[in-house]
């Protein structure tokens, strides 16, 4: 039975969370550092504890990731 | 929640010299006439081509396809970079200029998708359905007797613990299983605010939980 272990994790809190606010305000400083591989959850640990407890942010972030991400590994956004 | 400055805000260590292609973008927005036309027209198509990859990519959760993404990729793009234009005095360089004008799509396509799904026919607050809180937390029929009284103390603790706002919030997302920006839209509220509703509610629950001990102490949260 995974229930109540399931119910537990939904419930808990992290006091580090920022909320969604904040989160939006810092996503593409965060994801340039994640696309850098520049260890963006130890720098910014409050959003990394945001993503892992927001769906709908956590969806944007790996949108942005993805756009970002398909950018240098293709079509060019350079300005030229 | 923690307060932002002190734990996310942008440190004083983090270069504010722009990086060559942010300036570039940045000097031929800020410009006249046709370097500037140019340039608005290469953000634009930019900034289409990552909202039709979004919306694909979220299209199918959303229940919506065709022309009506299509449309919809188009308008985000040209809000997008609306918002964009006019915010450029904002960017600080705290990142690449093109991840900072994609962030712009990313959240007016996620935003529009809410706002589709918020008027579809049909998709409305459902009614409250407890039965259903059993499937959502993985809890198996054949131990009902060993997680009934759990769900009963779940349910009291909703019904007493919390303000009327975190209950509706709560009963909205977790027992009718409404998504949290169709939520905000339907209530005329932001993510941020139903978020909020939400984070107090779980720690007061679990609090309650805990105190008439259903759950543990431990804290067993997931860490990055």
């Amino acid at each position: 039975m995974n229930g109540p272990s399931e119910l537990d994790r939904f419930l808990q809190t992290d006091p580090r969370d920022v909320g969604c606010d904040e989160l939006m305000r810092m996503l593409d400083v965060y994801v340039d550092l994640v696309a850098r591989d520049a260890a963006a959850a130890q720098r910014y640990p409050g959003i990394a504890a945001h993503l892992n407890a927001c769906g709908p942010c956590s969806e944007d972030f790996h949108g942005l990731l993805a756009a970002v991400s398909a950018a240098a590994n293709g079509t060019a956004d350079h300005y030229e | 929640m923690a307060s932002a400055k002190s734990t996310t805000g942008v440190d004083a260590s983090f270069p504010t010299v722009l990086d060559p292609d942010s300036a570039q973008w940045l000097r031929v927005l800020t410009d006249t006439g046709p370097p500037r036309e140019a340039a608005v027209a290469r953000l634009h198509e930019m900034l289409l081509r990552i909202a039709m990859s979004e919306v694909r990519r979220r299209g199918a959760v959303h229940r919506i396809a065709g022309p009506e993404l299509d449309d919809l990729a188009y308008q985000a793009a040209a809000d997008a970079l609306l918002a964009i234009t006019g915010k450029l005095g904002q960017f600080r360089g705290d990142s690449r200029f093109t991840t900072w004008a994609y962030k712009f799509v990313i959240f007016e396509v996620s935003a529009k998708l809410s706002r589709h799904v918020w008027r579809a026919p049909g998709v409305r607050l459902d009614p409250e359905d407890w039965d259903r809180l059993p499937d959502r937390f993985g809890f198996e029929p054949h131990h009902q007797s060993e997680w009934r009284e759990l769900l009963a103390a779940v349910r009291t603790a909703v019904e007493e613990e919390l303000t009327p706002r975190q209950r509706e919030v709560f009963v909205a997302i977790v027992v009718a299983g409404v998504p949290l920006d169709v939520l905000a839209a339907e209530l005329g509220s932001t993510r941020g605010a139903i978020y909020k509703s939400m984070f107090d509610a779980r720690r007061k629950l679990r609090a309650v939980l805990v105190a008439d001990g259903y759950l543990d102490h431990h804290d067993t949260a997931r860490h990055p």
